[in-house]
């Protein structure tokens, strides 16, 4: 029973990903993906990683949805679907395709036994920092590293797309978010959300040291509210040379950064935790990263700057 | 067959898909599209990698959940990067992301 449930989910997101690749409108194939993100994240769910599945569901399938329709929309007059390569191409890369996922097929039909696992590694570090979600333990204390490094790259992906502003526009606001035609529902959804979207995005934060959440989804979530706000023209994208803004992107990075050198100095190790207050340093890192994650998640999707700076 | 193969499965047969689709379209946004679709599949392994390790405890191993965690987040970072870039690439007066951009116009105050 438990079985035909999995083969449902997975007839469904083979259709979705056919669909995302062979419809002929490219709006139509954002759609498709972002219904494949959904369903993903019930995967997870199905695979007992409950933190993947909320993550998956608000970046893989919200976020990243979101910047591909506004690209969309914004392609629409400038670039024409291109012509697909002749059949020959296509079935040289059918062939080619297949032959990767055939061998990929075969590595998880042939899994290593016993299966590797650092299950009982992260366990250990879990007990000495005292939290109660694995997930969060991992992502703060056992590869805090990685963590830290991934933070960095999310400016830097910042950065990136804001030194896309045209000489003119620098320092200007992005391009408004607002949607094309006003929509009442939207208006009344992003008058009523935010306040219980802000409270749970909180809680996901708070609550994610113990049980499924953390900085990330909750981050995201907080993220959501401030765009669901942008896109119904409530308030529009602020101007990217604010400093309070430049300091906010890099506020959660520099707490993790200089806990990491108090580490040194405190326990031995960058990045170590002092195992007396190693539960509240971490929650306080997570907070101060989740307000990074939901600024920079927000201006990421909002773009770069696209009207000049107001005198 | 258990539902970490089936999954496992269909991580392999959304690979395939997304390496089809990246080869076979020639518009940039349409390849990001489907180079997110290898993304998702890949993940999916990671998953599978939990579940089968499950131990210690815990209904799956958590470091490669905790990776996966970090790598959706930066597959939204990279992707952003690459429609920034694509927009900005039209913008700039390029017909397609092939032909090379005539010089933009002059935006200077």
């Amino acid at each position: 029973m438990s079985l035909l449930v999995d083969l449902v989910l997975v007839a469904l997101i083979l259709m979705a990903a056919v669909w995302t690749i062979m419809v002929r409108d490219r709006r139509d194939a954002v759609i498709a993906f972002i219904v494949l993100g959904l369903l993903l994240s019930l995967v997870w769910m199905r695979l007992y990683a409950v933190d993947v599945a909320l993550t998956e569901a608000a970046v893989g399938g919200g976020a990243t949805g979101l910047v591909l329709l506004r690209a969309c929309a914004r392609l629409l007059p400038v670039e024409a679907e291109g012509q697909l390569p002749g059949s020959g191409t296509q079935i040289a890369a059918g062939l080619l395709s297949a032959l990767a996922a055939a061998g990929l097929a075969a590595v998880v039909l042939h899994p290593a036994v016993p299966a590797p696992s650092l299950a009982s590694l992260a366990a250990e570090s879990i007990d000495k920092v005292g939290l109660g979600n694995p997930v969060t333990a991992v992502l703060l204390a056992y590869r805090s590293l990685d963590t830290l490094l991934e933070k960095v790259v999310l400016v830097l992906a910042l950065i990136g797309v804001w030194a896309l502003t045209p000489d003119a526009f620098w320092g200007g606001a992005p391009g408004s978010l607002r949607a094309r035609h006003a929509s009442g529902a939207l208006d009344l959804l992003a008058r009523v959300l935010p306040p219980f979207g802000i409270l749970v995005g909180i809680y996901l934060v708070w609550n994610g040291a113990d049980h499924p959440g953390g900085t990330f989804q909750g981050g995201t979530v907080l993220a959501a509210m401030w765009l669901l706000v942008m896109m119904a023209g409530l308030r529009e994208p602020p101007e990217i040379r604010l400093q309070l803004l430049r300091r906010l992107v890099v506020f959660g990075p520099a707490v993790f950064i200089a806990v990491g050198f108090a580490g040194i100095w405190m326990s031995g190790w960058f990045l170590s935790y002092p195992p007396d207050y190693a539960k509240p340093i971490i929650v306080a890192v997570e907070a101060a990263l989740a307000l990074s994650i939901a600024v920079i998640l927000g201006l990421l999707v909002a773009g770069p700057a696209a009207e000049p700076p107001k005198r | 067959m258990n539902a970490p193969t089936l999954y496992g499965l269909c991580a392999a047969a959304l690979v395939g898909i997304g390496l089809f689709g990246l080869i076979l379209h020639p518009t940039p946004l349409r390849k990001v599209i489907s180079f997110n679709l290898v993304g998702c599949g890949t993940f999916l392994f990671f998953g599978i990698a939990a579940r089968r390790g499950a131990g210690a405890g815990f209904t799956g191993d958590p470091v490669p959940q905790a990776l996966v965690i970090t790598g959706i987040v930066v597959a939204f970072a990279a992707t952003a990067l690459a429609v920034a870039l694509i927009l900005r690439m039209l913008e700039a007066g390029a017909a397609t992301v092939d032909s090379r951009p005539e010089p933009p116009d002059d935006l200077s105050p």
